[in-house]
């Protein structure tokens, strides 16, 4: 697979994973569409990658609304050109610090469907049916150990990223004997923002850093033919999950 | 998506078909379309995204303006259709003429100035426009500022969502490529399991009118394509081979034999349609089209004469609006082509004489 012919369009790109993953496949060539909704964050990183002659357009927006969607498609493949690489990237804990599904006001709840879950169908519906008529297209969602794990006050975020798993499936099934693929991939534990503000008492010494992180996640996306299509992928082991061919 | 367009999108699901070589005429449904087409046969679709190309903005002197951009601003300088007072529910022929503006003046939407760079010899309505701004951020005010450009038989205002066929890439349409509305995400999956290729091209498709008869006359303006490689090598297989190239709207057919009139061939590349198809034009590539219910007098007819012989065509009509098929961007479909399936195919209800 090569990354100069590519357009990758990364939610939540203005920090953390979706930075690191940004420099990871800027560096390897491929163009960028970066959404973000701190205009401050999203600039900054938009002026670090071009200072390393990566091709990028920001685009500031918030992935759970709806009347976002096709502004963020639009803008982006105006000035880019058709997506072909798709990371659903962005997701929100919901309101800090973390609280029990008892005390958790449904308003929030829904918040954190819309962005982690709800947003990225949007995207994808908006993509996917154009990936298939040009007979390529990658789609992945990021996703978590929450997805499988229930821990105590994770509810909602849980919740979402347990139904992003099986949105992956799902469109995977649909998709089924098309070139369109799709893959969710568990990051691990990683010494970000999000990470503080879920566990501020966790020692960073113990979390993974994006950059390597973002390493393994371009390797599983460079193989993703490897991978039955809507499968659920831990970056740490990505080499021991892959069929070989 | 707003309640109009809602109920016309459930209910387009009529198609039309008109067997160009045999001249019969019969009645069926969208969803059938995969039975009506061979393994051989290839399906080209225009990909372009309708832009949000319909601005409300301000003279200086405060006066209301609505400009409909007749292109993307991939350029700092574009084409643009003005009107004055109000809005899409006022049927375009009758909307009221723009303020009196000349080259120097601006339109304010926004915060930023347009300044008007000429006003044509042809209509007061049509111009070209300035951005002061780069690419990037033209766009970000499109996309802030702008609306689906629409019409008045639809009342509610019609939201960006409404106005993309499923497959939309680049923003290049000012106006639905709506003959591609009825490839849902199931037809398409239908297609592809029974065979049937789809491949894409790229059709600035414009305006479809524009309130003033001396420039509704000149339409469709040159429009520009993009025609991929793997287009073109897929199209060569498809004649290769003996199947169909069936263009999914009037913009492809545009778009192709333009093309292939200019080189011999069709070619890749970006190119200017300035082709207008006529009862006088031997289509060299194309051998039909999956398209909306046209009527006699819009260009889109005279395009559809190109295919079929003129008491057909007439007849075809006929049966349209006896049978009470719609004629707008949300509304049926027809399918003109040769060689359709006698029988067999799922959803044909009737057979006209």
């Amino acid at each position: 697979m090569t990354w100069s012919d590519k357009t990758v369009l990364i939610t939540g790109g203005s920090r953390g994973l979706g930075l690191a993953l940004a420099h990871e496949l800027g560096q390897r060539g491929a163009r960028l569409a970066l959404v973000a909704q701190h205009a401050g964050r999203l600039q900054e990183a938009a002026e670090q990658l071009r200072a390393r002659d990566i091709r990028v357009e920001p685009i500031r927006a918030d992935v759970g609304d709806k009347a976002a969607i096709h502004r963020i498609v639009g803008q982006a493949q105006a000035v880019l050109g058709p997506i072909d690489v798709l990371l659903h990237n962005a997701s929100t804990l919901g309101p800090i610090p973390l609280a029990s599904l008892l005390d958790t006001d449904c308003e929030d709840f829904t918040r954190v469907l819309e962005v982690n879950l709800v947003g990225p169908f949007r995207l994808s519906k908006a993509l996917a049916a154009g990936m298939l008529v040009r007979g390529r297209g990658l789609i992945a969602h990021i996703s978590s150990d929450a997805a499988i794990a229930s821990y105590p006050d994770w509810g909602a975020y849980g919740v979402s990223k347990a139904a992003l798993d099986h949105l992956s499936r799902q469109w995977a099934a649909e998709l089924n004997n098309t070139p369109v693929r799709v893959l969710s991939i568990d990051p691990g534990e990683m010494n970000t923002d999000m990470h503080r503000d879920a566990l501020p008492t966790a020692d960073p010494s113990t979390l993974l850093a994006p950059q390597l992180v973002a390493e393994r996640i371009v390797y599983i996306l460079e193989r993703a033919a490897r991978y039955p299509s809507g499968a659920r992928v831990l970056a740490a082991h990505a080499e021991e999950q892959a069929v070989q061919s | 998506m707003s309640a109009a367009a809602s109920a016309s999108h459930e209910a387009a699901t009529r198609l039309l078909l008109v067997d160009t070589r045999s001249d019969e005429i019969a009645e069926g449904e969208t969803t059938a379309l995969p039975g009506l087409l061979d393994p051989r046969d290839i399906l080209v679709v225009n990909d372009a995204a309708t832009l949000p190309a319909s601005l409300s903005g301000f003279t200086a002197r405060g006066e209301p303006v609505e400009i409909r951009l007749l292109e993307g601003p991939y350029q700092a300088t574009t084409r643009a259709l003005l009107f004055g007072r109000g809005d899409y529910h006022t049927r375009t022929e009758l909307r009221d003429p723009p303020p009196v503006l000349a080259p120097g003046d601006s339109i304010t939407v926004g915060t930023t100035a347009l300044q008007i760079c000429t006003v044509s010899s042809l209509s007061p309505r049509l111009v070209e426009l300035h951005w002061p701004l780069e690419l990037s951020a033209r766009f970000v005010l499109l996309y802030r500022a702008g609306r689906p450009v629409q019409y008045s038989y639809v009342a509610e205002p019609l939201a960006l969502w409404d106005v993309q066929t499923r497959f939309a890439a680049r923003p290049w349409a000012v106006e639905m490529p709506s003959a591609a509305r009825p490839l849902t995400g199931s037809l398409l999956l239908a297609l592809a399991a029974r065979g049937v290729e789809v491949a894409t091209l790229t059709h600035a498709a414009g305006l479809s009118a524009s309130g003033d008869p001396a420039v509704d006359a000149a339409l469709p303006l040159p429009e520009r394509y993009d025609i991929p490689l793997a287009t073109v090598r897929r199209i060569e297989a498809t004649r290769g081979r003996g199947g169909r190239v069936v263009a999914v709207g009037t913009s492809v057919v545009r778009a192709l034999e333009d093309s292939a009139q200019r080189h011999g061939a069709v070619r890749a590349g970006v190119a200017s349609a300035e082709l207008i198809l006529d009862q006088d034009t031997s289509p060299r590539v194309v051998s039909g089209l999956l398209t909306g219910i046209h009527v006699p007098g819009e260009s889109h007819y005279k395009l559809l004469a190109a295919f079929t012989r003129a008491a057909t065509l007439a007849r075809a009509a006929a049966l349209a609006e006896h049978r009470g098929y719609r004629t707008h961007e949300f509304g049926d479909a027809a399918l003109f082509l040769p060689d359709l399936p006698a029988r067999g195919a799922r959803g044909l209800t009737h057979r006209a004489a």
